[in-house]
């Protein structure tokens, strides 16, 4: 006899993730869930901002078709339930768009459940007290607030699955609590054991970047080789009721489950190991023990956790202005010096149409416009160069400028200047976004139910 | 011998506002000492000089032969601020690739990607 199990699949990492392996991880991973991250920090404000412009944006997770189709049928043939943060600023829609879906798929009396209560904007002020980043009070972010929103933990979605919920849809939620709330639903954890919570919440962080911990960020040919990189699987835990796991993906995809794609992920976007804050526990990955166990599976176990803090994390995205930006490009022997040359050029127009920015920075992409002022200064010349302009600027009139320059060096500049038309706007809003804490009881997510 | 630390540790970055933390984890048991002794905070920051520029923390898993760099001031404002064509600095923790480490002589067999001919 093996011992019980529960495989929880990854779906996506992020909202531009490929639809194709979270198909072939519901068709062929055998899963009892399969689980989506959307979001990145500013995805919630950058949905308000555009359903203040776009009154036909729905405001969920804009290939929630494309990934409901692909994974549905499979889903409803295996019995997997799905749990998503698909549902953004609008997790109520995006549950009666999936019933949309379902009965498209002839499945009837389906429960999905939308998690939302997490968006704040109206009273942030009221609730929160201090910038993190910067210790200023929060009220200094009034006139430019556009959203706020407290990072949710599991709890809401295991509440959801004892009210019978097939799928769940949310809006914000911490990422690694996605994959953990069907651990503690199938379980019986605690939401106040912090030791199960630290182990299913350190595996829901391995698993909330998908092919992060399958080999699909860590190729480095001749340092780090991976089989078949067009060909990546999303991974699969198999979970064991004390929060044991190991990790794996659905055999024959491309791709590597081994101790070093495993580590990387472990402290991708971690500060301290030894405390990982969420809303559910402090995870402690210090303590944690991995064993290759076979191709592609690693085993992981005690990881570990301290109680949660009384404390959520507040999310405040504030309007900050504009960025302009462009490029264009030289090559051949002289490249360089003819960049060089279009940098000079460009800081004197950028004086002549009186630029009003905050920042303007003009990069040689070749040389140093990735790494900045650390980018060796004693390596050969490339043969081919481009000069990448972008300045931060209060109105979207002066990051026009930027481009509008760029323009000019068509004619107007340099010799042998390559430049592309024009064929999309150059300037972007710029969402920055502040974290803050608001005390626990403050906030109630609130559940609603739909049926196919 | 000197050699780059590609041969000898493999990294990732990550972001979170404007920090970014940056994983060196040694390829093998007996380079992790080295690469712990030689990879001190100070030297990472002052190989990251002008780009890194707020202070750096270092936190070190051992047994899994992990180190962590946490690097305030790494992204330029934070990602939605930033100018830099990589506002996430996902690629920030390939320029470590680059530090040179003294290995022992007798490890040379351990190292990851050498050529012949390579030093």
């Amino acid at each position: 006899m093996t011992r019980p199990t529960l495989r929880i699949g990854g779906g996506s990492a992020w909202w531009g993730d490929r639809v194709e392996p979270a198909a072939l991880n519901a068709e062929k991973g055998d899963l009892d869930y399969l689980c989506f991250e959307t979001m990145a920090e500013a995805t919630i404000s950058a949905a308000q901002v555009r359903a203040r412009r776009d009154p036909g944006f729905p405001g969920y997770d804009t290939y929630l078709d494309d990934r409901m189709r692909a994974v549905l049928p499979h889903c409803l043939k295996r019995g997997t339930k799905i749990i998503s943060n698909q549902g953004w600023i609008n997790p109520e829609g995006a549950a009666q768009r999936i019933v949309h879906w379902l009965r498209e798929f002839g499945a009837r009396r389906v429960k999905v459940a939308a998690v939302s209560g997490g968006l704040i904007t109206d009273r942030v002020l009221q609730l929160t007290d201090r910038i993190l980043e910067n210790g200023q009070p929060t009220a200094t972010l009034q006139s430019n607030l556009v959203s706020a929103e407290v990072y949710l933990g599991a709890e809401p979605i295991v509440e959801a699955l004892q009210q019978g919920a097939h799928i769940v849809v949310s809006g914000r939620v911490a990422d690694p609590s996605i994959f953990m709330a069907p651990m503690m639903y199938e379980f019986g954890w605690n939401a106040l054991d912090h030791v199960r919570l630290g182990a299913g919440n350190g595996l829901g962080h391995l698993m909330e970047c998908g092919a992060q911990v399958t080999g699909g960020y860590f190729a480095d040919p001749g340092f780090k080789d991976v089989p078949e990189p067009w060909n990546f699987g999303f991974p699969i835990a198999e979970v064991e009721p004390d929060g044991s796991a190991v990790l794996t993906k659905v055999a024959g995809t491309g791709g590597a489950v081994t101790l070093q794609t495993v580590k990387e992920q472990m402290l991708y976007e971690v500060h301290d190991p030894a405390n990982y804050l969420t809303p559910d526990v402090v995870v402690d990955f210090t303590t944690t023990q991995l064993e290759q166990i076979g191709p592609d599976r690693v085993r992981v176990t005690k990881i570990s956790g301290k109680p949660r803090t009384p404390t959520l994390k507040v999310s405040i995205g504030c309007a900050e202005g504009f960025i302009g930006e462009d490029m264009f490009f030289y090559a051949g022997p002289g490249a360089l010096r003819r960049a060089q040359l279009a940098k000079r050029i460009l800081e004197e127009r950028f004086k002549i149409v009186k630029l009003d920015a905050e920042e303007v920075r003009i990069d040689f992409l070749g040389v140093n416009a990735i790494h900045g002022e650390m980018s060796p200064k004693d390596r050969p010349e490339p043969y081919e160069v481009a000069v990448r302009v972008a300045a931060r600027t209060r109105t979207r009139e002066e990051a026009i400028k930027v481009g509008r320059e760029v323009d000019g060096m068509a004619v107007s500049g340099v010799g042998m200047t390559g430049k592309r038309v024009p064929h999309q706007d150059r300037t972007r809003e710029i969402i920055g976004v502040w974290s803050s804490l608001v005390p626990r009881e403050k906030i109630t997510p609130s559940l609603s139910f739909y049926e196919s | 011998m000197n050699v780059l630390l590609q041969h000898v540790a493999h990294c990732r970055s990550g972001d979170k506002g404007n920090t970014s933390n940056i994983v060196v984890i040694a390829y093998d048991e007996a380079m992790y000492p080295h690469l712990k002794a030689q990879l001190t905070a100070e030297r990472f920051k002052a190989f990251y000089d002008g780009t890194v520029k707020g202070p750096v923390e270092r936190y070190t898993i051992d047994h899994l032969w992990c180190m962590n760099f946490v690097c305030q001031g790494a992204l330029g404002g934070g990602v939605s601020r930033s100018l830099c064509l990589d506002n996430y600095g996902k690629t920030l923790s390939a320029g470590i690739l680059g530090f040179e480490l003294e290995i022992p002589e007798g490890l040379r067999g351990r190292l990851r990607g050498m050529r012949s001919g390579e030093p």
